[in-house]
């Protein structure tokens, strides 16, 4: 069914999906904020620039935008995928606790912030160009990987990456890390091991946007927590 | 070894003439302060924390806890406290942890607040043999009447929560209090027509047969927060602030989370559970509107959404700003307000008292017209019945009883839950000591409890002549202040006794 | 010092009673002021009051406005006022005669006004809440103006006095309107200030009320978010203000007005089946701030009807009786008895149940 958001406020034009049966195309899409909200079992694909808090608390559907996203994107998401044919902006998959997110290009501030994981449920964020300052703080599980395709490596991340984190891996392909790293994190270069658990990622993400990756020297190298208890060692009882 | 500066603050005094060395005592203490030794009992001071277990169980009576008068050269300035923690600091280089709520001596204001009654000009009900209401509807309520195209009324209205009782259980996580303790609070909430919470922590899934009774938080570390979840509670707090610790997150330390509680978090056996002190998708008054909105979203607006923030200095604009972001309920939290493990100087200096919080958010949100577009719900230290009229009076809708409640449940506030050895199976993790916390029993205490403030209230509106709560709602007439200053009067809306 | 009324909140107790011709015949004021005094012992002296409706049939597309005023500054200052926002057709003293029991009258002054045309338009508001707005601004802000009567082809009478004395001092004989009702006061502090007297009255809806009502200052501060000021802190003027905002601005019916302001309890709801229920506890819930709880009986009248209501707990006396097509309402028996010795079909309605009387369909007053 295609819905022509135009027409429609945030509230109406959701209203509207949640009513179809079966997959969705939204045309037009301007701003409209909270699309897919807990959305399960089906496909939603945008063409536009969706709002804010697009695919929050997804369920098990796959979000298709072809065009950039706002802020927020895939907020405390369960399962289910999202595909961004473009950039996104700030905190992109907060709280994550399972799915995973592709952007094709670059993500703001604040990406992957407290995803968490827990058994089965591993969520994975796979951004294509660079990431903006504080990704993966408070990081307490799940994937990050930053391609940084046609990035210069002091691009690739910025300032205070992994603060605080307690658990997941953050991978960076460059040739160097060459950003200042907070004392909780321990980077290393990918191993044999790292690099199998994150291949289909990267497949997948290959395939998304039939975009290989360039044969450029970079290397994968893996951020991962020193301790499951930062803070143990900060406080006095009283 | 390092010289001990501090001598223990508790003396443990045994009666050798009725102890019989039966060792209870050592079973019972989880911060092993009794250990038996060549025939007899000894104490070990250092580690009692006054908690009384020892001495509640003891078969002969044989104990008592004291506050020891050992002394330092008393100061007016430096309280043997102060002196103390330096002391603690210095040795550890560490922040100061405590728990529970503020224990200084800042006011209370609800014991400088006296209640009116009627005298001949009107009269007192008797609520044992008229009716009494004391039902409360959370939620948006109109700004005017509606019709609809034919004519009649469209009775149509935002989600409600019902309460039979104008209290309800705040949030307390699954991890900071115990598996007995929330199905405590879970079954009473249900059998006195009220609501629980589930605090940050997720909600266990034995516990999701009591969703209708049941508010599920979303705080800033999302702790198993998915769409069943959502689904799951009759209504949904965004925990923004906590009046024990306003402007931090919090931190459950891995070794509280059991295998239980991580599952019900959905984060692994023995990581710290950290929630940072902001949502990281709320930096400005907008984004509170997005999550609200995203949340309604998420569950098809059937569900009242509740903001909860702590009592802070600029309360009545934050609640104004709240109150035109979509929220339901606005949920304050003052500066008593109680606390698994928070650092000691912000329990203590941050935030003001629930009582001035809410008489200035109250008349802000009236001044503006909006006061209809939220309903109002305030905690941080509600000790009494008293304080539910006088909290009801000065304008809130419903209260939140946190440590009320704990101690209800057996909490002696010894304020160490920060240590997860509570004695009393509340604020702990360890099966052995959770196991000491009968549900049944803690259900029928709790519902003993509210039950019996509920007839207390119900006394105290019929000497009144009010009749159902929601004429005693914001009417401070009622209300007189003893011992205020004309500013405190003021922000109370209210008149000195005799004036 | 004793503080004026508005000052200070004073509790009283009182004496009401009314009369209302269905057909639209004139009854004489006198009729209703001789019906209070029988129940001289519920009035202490320190308030009485009236409101006659049709009584002003050369004048009925105007407003009536009756003013106290505490001296002639107050009313040069006021009538500034008027002449800037209304055309004033008519304007002269409020005819008295004197009576001994009748002490210090402020000066009384009536004026038969409309809105100027372009002020009107200028303000985007609809007539009435033109004139409403002037009414709260002058009774708020104009110290030494009261303006206690402002609807059209009506009027309220009231001074510190026992009624009877004040109907006499007001010359009530000469004024006939088809529905009147009477106030005597018993107020628990003697504030001396005849503003505190009732009938309170806003547009054309006057109330006259008995009983202290235990709800004041939870509906005070949800009707103040609506823009009027409760400057006299009485129950009565709340009260008005309440049927105002539901009649007039939010189109209520007075049965719905009384389901909010006397609503069941919510036992008596849930014994309700369907819509009923659900309306009830639709106007319940959603405007919950304007139930009234404490001892009331109370008589609203407006134009074209009267409403008699007592509180849901039946805590004030009052009683109902019909002769000739004519309605008449009292805290006591005795009172209707008085003016209509013939009386049928007396009976105290049930607490929370209005009593709603209106002119048969066609008559014009």
């Amino acid at each position: 069914m295609v819905i022509d958001a135009k027409q429609y406020d945030f509230q109406a034009l959701n209203e509207q999906i949640r009513a179809a049966e079966g997959d969705v195309t939204v045309e037009n899409c301007m701003g409209h904020r909270f699309i897919a909200a807990g959305a399960s079992g089906r496909t939603i694909t945008i063409n536009g620039v969706p709002g804010n808090a697009l695919g929050c608390y997804l369920n098990c559907a796959t979000v298709v935008v072809n065009g950039n996203a706002q802020d927020a994107v895939g907020d405390t998401m369960n399962d289910g995928r999202i595909v961004i044919h473009g950039d996104a902006g700030d905190a992109v998959g907060y709280a994550m606790r399972g799915g995973q997110i592709y952007v094709r290009g670059n993500v703001g501030y604040r990406a992957g912030i407290h995803m968490k994981a827990y058994k089965d449920k591993v969520p994975a964020v796979i951004i294509g160009g660079h990431a903006g300052s504080f990704l993966g703080e408070y990081q307490a599980g799940g994937i990050i990987i930053v391609l940084g395709i046609d990035c210069p490596d002091d691009r690739v991340i910025g300032e205070f990456c992994g603060t605080g984190v307690h658990g997941g891996r953050i991978f960076i392909r460059a040739h160097e890390i060459k950003r200042a790293l907070p004392p909780q994190v321990r980077c290393e270069v990918a191993t044999d091991e790292d690099l199998a658990s994150v291949r289909d990622y990267i497949r997948q993400y290959e395939t998304c946007f039939s975009r290989k990756i360039p044969d450029d020297g970079k290397r994968l190298f893996v951020l991962s927590p020193n301790s499951a208890n930062p803070y143990k060692k900060m406080y006095a009882v009283n | 070894m390092a010289i001990n500066y501090i001598y223990p603050e508790f003396e443990v005094v045994r009666n050798a003439d009725r102890c019989t060395a039966c060792r209870v005592c050592a079973l019972q203490c989880a911060n092993g302060v009794h250990t038996y030794a060549d025939g007899v009992m000894i104490s070990d001071e250092r580690k009692c924390v006054a908690c009384h277990r020892c001495v509640a169980l003891c078969p002969t009576r044989a104990l008592k806890i004291v506050k020891s008068d050992h002394t330092f050269r008393p100061n007016g300035n430096w309280s043997g406290q102060a002196i103390e923690e330096i002391y603690r600091q210095a040795e550890t280089g560490g922040v100061l942890l405590s728990s529970m709520g503020n224990p200084t001596s800042l006011p209370v204001y609800w014991d400088k607040i006296l209640i009116n009654a009627s005298q001949v000009t009107n009269p007192p009900i008797d609520p044992l043999r008229e009716p009494m209401e004391t039902r409360v509807f959370l939620g948006k309520k109109p700004n005017g009447m509606r019709r609809n195209p034919d004519g009649t009324l469209d009775t149509r209205m935002s989600p409600q929560l019902e309460l039979k009782v104008p209290i309800l259980f705040s949030a307390m996580s699954y991890g900071s209090i115990s598996y007995n303790a929330h199905a405590s609070l879970a079954q009473a909430a249900a059998e006195l027509g009220t609501y629980y919470n589930t605090g940050e922590g997720g909600l266990h899934e034995d516990f999701y047969q009591y969703g209708a009774n049941t508010i599920v938080q979303v705080a800033s570390g999302r702790f198993g927060v998915h769409p069943d979840y959502l689904e799951a509670g009759a209504a949904i707090e965004i925990k923004m602030g906590q009046g024990a610790k306003p402007g931090i997150g919090g931190h459950l330390p891995g070794a509280k989370i059991s295998e239980d509680v991580s599952e019900t978090r959905m984060i692994p056996q023995g990581t710290d559970a950290i929630s940072p002190a902001p949502h990281h998708d709320i930096y400005s008054i907008e984004d509170l509107r997005q999550l609200v909105y995203s949340l309604k979203e998420a569950t098809a607006y059937r569900k009242p959404i509740i903001v909860k923030v702590a009592a802070v200095h600029n309360i009545a604009a934050i609640a104004s700003g709240i109150a035109r972001s979509g929220a339901d309920v606005i949920a304050i939290d003052g500066f008593r307000g109680g606390t698994g493990a928070a650092p000691t100087r912000v329990r203590d200096n941050v935030g003001i008292p629930i009582e001035l919080a809410l008489a200035a958010v109250d008349q802000r949100l009236r001044d503006e017209g909006i006061r209809n577009e939220v309903s109002l719900v305030i905690g941080g230290s509600v000790r009494n019945s008293a304080d539910v009229v006088k909290a009801v009076a000065l304008g809130a809708d419903a209260v939140y009883i946190g440590t009320s409640a704990l101690i209800a449940l057996g909490c002696h506030l010894c304020r160490s839950c920060q240590t997860g050895l509570c004695n009393w199976g509340i604020a702990t993790q360890r099966p052995d000591l959770v196991k000491r916390l009968d549900p049944d029993v803690g259900r029928q205490r709790l519902v003993n409890l509210v039950s019996a403030w509920n007839h207390e209230i119900q006394e105290l509106m019929g000497g009144m002549g009010i009749n159902s709560i929601e004429s005693m709602r914001g009417n401070r007439l009622m209300l007189r202040g003893v011992g205020l200053n004309q500013t405190e009067l003021d922000i109370f809306g209210i008149k000195h006794a005799g004036a | 010092m004793l503080q004026k009324e508005g000052k200070v909140r004073i509790p009283s107790g009182c004496a009401i009673s009314g009369v209302f011709a269905k057909d639209g015949r004139r009854i004489p004021g006198d009729l209703v002021a001789r019906s209070m005094t029988t129940m001289h012992e519920r009035s202490n002296g320190l308030g009485g009051g009236f409101a006659g409706y049709g009584i002003y049939p050369e004048y009925k597309d105007l407003y009536a406005l009756h003013v106290f005023y505490d001296g002639s500054d107050a009313k040069a200052e006021c009538e500034k006022f008027l002449d800037s926002h209304f055309e004033v057709v008519n304007l002269s003293k409020i005819p008295t005669r004197k009576t001994p029991a009748i002490k210090d009258p402020p000066l009384i002054w009536r004026y038969f006004v409309t809105p100027i045309h372009n002020k009107l338009k200028d303000s985007h508001l609809d007539e009435k809440e033109f004139v409403a707005r002037c009414v709260i601004n002058l009774n708020h802000n104009y110290k030494g103006t009261y303006v206690f009567s402002s609807g059209k082809n009506m009027g309220v009478f009231k001074a510190v006095g026992y009624p009877e004395d004040v109907g006499e001092f007001y010359r009530l004989d000469e004024y006939a309107g088809y529905c009147w009702t009477a106030h005597g006061r018993y107020p628990t502090n003697t504030p001396g200030w005849w503003g505190g007297a009732h009938p309170f009255a806003m547009l054309d809806y006057s109330i006259v009320h008995n009983g202290e009502i235990s709800s004041y200052d939870a509906n005070r501060r949800y009707i103040e978010m609506f823009g009027y000021h409760c400057d006299l802190l009485t129950d009565t003027e709340v009260i008005t203000y309440i049927f105002d905002y539901l009649l007039r601005k939010q189109g209520a019916t007075l049965e719905q007005a009384a389901h909010i302001v006397a609503a069941p309890f919510w036992s008596t709801i849930e014994r309700k089946q369907g819509r009923e229920r659900e309306e009830l506890k639709y106007l319940r819930n959603a405007f919950s701030g304007m139930l009234i709880t404490g001892p009331f009986s109370i008589i609203l009248g407006f134009e074209g009807g009267m409403m008699a209501l007592n509180d849901r707990l039946k805590l004030r006396s009052m009683v109902v009786g019909e002769k000739d097509r004519t309605v008449y309402v009292a805290s006591e028996e005795c009172a209707i008895r008085m003016m209509e010795p013939d009386v049928e079909n007396v009976y105290a309605p049930r607490g929370g149940e209005p009593v709603i009387v209106r002119l048969h369909e066609g008559v014009k007053c």
